[in-house]
């Protein structure tokens, strides 16, 4: 009969460390795993938003003036305050990352919570902006009221505006809740020198969604600064 | 050589937990994939269901128990419950599951809390679904055109998409943890040429899902965004695209085939080749054809739309492109054929149903062919002679596969084996009663006969009764295998570990394998399919025809025991 535990048996091993997962040899593999699996993850997600940046680029072309004259109202101030508040939550997510490589705990929470408080702000500006489109029945639908150039054209150009954006937004607030849980396994002492890589992964996430908005604010606010005329 | 009988081990992985908490709360591949082929064979039989009442309805021409409204709702549902939830999970979700850790000797797949997740979405796109086909159910066609889908039916599409959005996510889930497992958790030596095909075909199966299932989740979005509104993207009302949605749709829809067949082929691979006793001819070749599909398979999606208004131009070109999968996929035909010519084909259950995949595929690949042809297209288009096609493909090809999978692996899966007779009775009855239902379907097509309606001129009648006396054949062809194979599990788990004396590394641990799958982890040495009989004159199969696996298949525990421990030198695969 064999010894049922001859092979490898990871509970029997001496310096096992006990974030290794059963179905994992050793921490490096584990590792490599997670970030491929996160890499792996994120091109899914420039294929979800590939759909509607195709979108985008086949009505822009289509419906160029109409689209360049509904960016006007787009408030740009607010848009690039948002733009400089998102790099600088990458900054600071980058510095949680490079703080829990070298262990610190408390940094890392610290880094964390302001990255959080970022994004959040983020969120809120994005809510007045939003705010203002209803109010000035920008909103797509039945209440759509627009005076200006092709409004059937500007319609499908805030269309895209809200599909963008919503889905970019509905990517922060996962993001936030998932900073929440990061935060709480750091303050718990999960993560270590050694053993960090949830850490480093949702910082890779976060930036993913930073890059999103890189491209979405000049593709939405700065199609036509020249021709704004207030 | 007989089957050595192996002690049994009572500690295999259906053993190790008892009660439903035990299984909704598993992270183990193997019981995940049970929990699956529950999930799938039960929508299975929903879309079978619809099946049925259309095919009573076609008996006559004139339209005698449903109305045209419920006609719609019925091969809209059929075709959502058998595609979305049947199909694109089949294999992988089940026999994927089950056997990419074992076949390339790891305890797990790499994220077995994705896993798990990934059926409990399954399951939530799947109850969505049944709200709506229990509450009315929706006309617009499981493929959701727009502006009809957002902006004039009646009926409500809504929870249905949210339930097939849901299920994407599903399927990119399974799709990404097959990938990383089978990047970094291969066994020691386990290069990637000397990886089972049926790795290779998951493994392109999975890029797809990756690639694909996000677009079709983003059309959905914005479908839904449509028809909560009342105004999109899609709307041709103000001057937005219809035929925009068809692209995204397609550009998933179109590899979705392949997220059908693809896994198929990897298990008419490994079944053919351990039943002609050989080793497949041309392996790479075949993995090379396996991802030569998956790459065209992205590109040939505009051939659904020769007629939608696309240009012609456009059509051209996915003309030519949609020629080009016949190459890979004739590749995959003459190679089992050449694996089959001058083996020692030993007449089982699982052959039988491979034999009907190489048979139906055939003949589904080359009517594509027809479809693939810009001028022939535009008269068969939205005829029966589509409808024969894809179902030659999807139910002739894939199911047969998933079928030859399930009869081929259940001795590994349960530890127990079926009533072989019963099993070639009905892998018989299947192959006839499907070519009765859908060949008369080509000539309908091919007469002139449109899908989608419930009422058909008078002589089309025939043809039309011998369709629906075929599929009731087919029907009690997959209610056999059902009984049989439930009964099976009534039995001692005698299987064995190895009945059908197959190389692979899933057969060289215990039946039902235990829950880390392996006692030490396998190392690999040598090439896949190393069946010996073909330069074997002496003809003992048994231990020698696994000789390829450093000779652990076959052999009782207590030679494996016996054997010199793995070399260290190896490392564990991470490309």
């Amino acid at each position: 009969m064999v010894d049922l535990n001859s092979g490898h048996n990871p509970d029997h091993n001496p310096d096992h460390n006990p974030e290794l997962a059963h179905q994992f040899e050793d921490m490096d593999q584990q590792k490599e795993a997670a970030a491929l699996g996160m890499w792996t993850f994120l091109i899914t997600e420039v294929l979800f938003f590939g759909g509607l940046f195709t979108a985008y680029i086949v009505f822009r072309t289509q419906f160029s003036e109409a689209f360049a004259k509904a960016s006007h109202h787009l408030d740009i101030v607010l848009g690039g305050i948002n733009t400089f508040i998102l790099l600088g939550s990458s900054l600071t997510m980058a510095l949680a990352v490079h703080a829990a490589q070298e262990g610190r705990k408390e940094k890392t929470i610290r880094f964390l919570g302001v990255t959080g408080i970022l994004g959040a702000a983020f969120l809120v500006i994005k809510g007045f902006e939003y705010a203002h489109k209803f109010e000035h029945n920008l909103f797509p639908g039945a209440s759509f009221g627009y005076d200006g150039f092709e409004p059937d054209h500007a319609q499908l150009f805030f269309i895209l505006y809200f599909a963008l954006t919503g889905v970019h937004a509905a990517h922060m607030i996962v993001g936030l809740l998932l900073l929440v849980v990061i935060a709480w396994m750091t303050a718990r002492g999960r993560f270590s020198a050694t053993y960090h890589s949830p850490v480093e992964n949702f910082g890779l996430y976060w930036h993913f969604v930073d890059i999103v908005w890189i491209f979405l604010y000049p593709l939405l606010y700065l199609i036509d600064v020249t021709g704004r005329t207030q | 050589m007989t089957t050595i009988k192996e002690p049994l081990r009572p500690d295999d992985y259906l053993n190790a937990g008892y009660g439903v908490k035990s299984w909704l709360l598993t992270l183990d591949h193997k019981r995940i994939a049970i929990l699956y082929l529950i999930s799938i064979t039960f929508f299975f039989f929903v879309g079978g269901f619809f099946a049925v009442l259309l095919r009573i309805e076609l008996m006559t021409p004139a339209g005698d128990i449903v109305t045209a409204e419920t006609y719609n709702k019925l091969f809209t549902m059929h075709g959502i419950a058998m595609i979305f939830f049947f199909l694109i999970p089949s294999i992988p979700a089940v026999l994927g599951n089950f056997l990419v850790p074992m076949m390339i000797g790891a305890r797990d797949l790499a994220f077995p809390r994705l896993n798990l997740f990934s059926w409990y979405l399954y399951n939530v796109g799947g109850l969505f679904t049944l709200y709506t086909m229990t509450t009315g159910g929706i006309d617009t066609g499981w493929t959701f055109y727009a502006p009809y889908s957002s902006s004039y039916t009646l009926s409500d599409p809504v929870p249905v998409v949210v339930g097939i959005f849901v299920l994407g996510f599903s399927s990119i889930l399974t799709g990404l943890n097959f990938l990383v497992t089978i990047h970094k958790m291969r066994a020691p030596g386990l290069t990637w040429f000397r990886l089972p095909l049926f790795i290779w075909a998951s493994y392109a199966t999975s890029v797809i899902q990756v690639l694909g299932t996000p677009v079709v989740a983003i059309a959905l979005v914005l479908l839904g965004f449509e028809r909560l509104t009342g105004v999109g993207i899609f709307d041709p009302k103000i001057d937005g695209d219809p035929i925009l949605f068809q692209h995204l749709f397609w550009f998933y829809s179109h590899p979705a085939v392949y997220i059908m067949i693809l896994p198929s082929m990897g298990v008419v691979s490994e079944v053919v080749s351990c039943y002609a006793r050989k080793k497949i001819f041309g392996y790479n070749a075949m993995a090379f054809a396996i991802l030569g599909i998956a790459v065209l398979g992205f590109l040939v999606w505009g051939h659904h739309m020769f007629i939608s208004g696309q240009s012609v131009y456009a059509g051209l070109v996915f003309s030519a492109l949609s020629f080009l999968v016949a190459i890979p996929s004739a590749i995959k035909v003459f190679n089992w054929t050449a694996t089959l010519y001058k083996g020692q084909i030993e007449f089982r259950t699982p052959i039988l149903y491979a034999f009907g995949f190489i048979g139906l595929f055939t003949i589904g690949g080359l009517t594509g062919l027809f479809l693939a042809s810009l001028a022939t297209d535009v008269h068969l288009t939205d005829t029966y002679f589509v409808v024969a096609h894809f179902h030659y493909i999807m139910v002739g090809g894939a199911v047969m596969g998933y079928l030859a999978g399930i009869h081929f692996w259940w001795p590994k899966i349960t530890g127990r084996m079926y009533n072989e007779a019963w099993a070639k009775f009905s892998a018989l009855i299947l192959f006839v009663g499907f070519n009765l239902t859908f060949f008369p379907q080509f000539i309908l097509g091919y007469m002139g006969m449109p899908r989608r309606y419930y009422v058909y001129p008078e002589e089309f009648q025939v043809l039309n009764v011998m369709s629906t006396a075929g599929a009731s054949i087919l029907g009690l062809g997959y209610l056999i295998p059902m009984i049989y194979l439930t009964w099976s599990l009534r039995k001692p788990k005698t299987a064995g570990n190895n009945p059908w004396k197959a190389t692979g590394l899933e057969w060289t641990t215990v039946s039902p394998p235990l829950t880390h799958n392996f006692d030490s982890v396998p190392t690999v040495t040598t090439e896949p399919y190393l069946y010996d009989d073909t330069d074997d004159a002496s003809g003992s199969a048994g231990s020698a025809g696994s000789a390829g696996l450093a000779g652990l298949a076959g052999l009782d525990s207590s030679a494996r025991a016996a054997l010199p421990p793995h070399p260290k030198e190896v490392k564990r695969g991470r490309s």
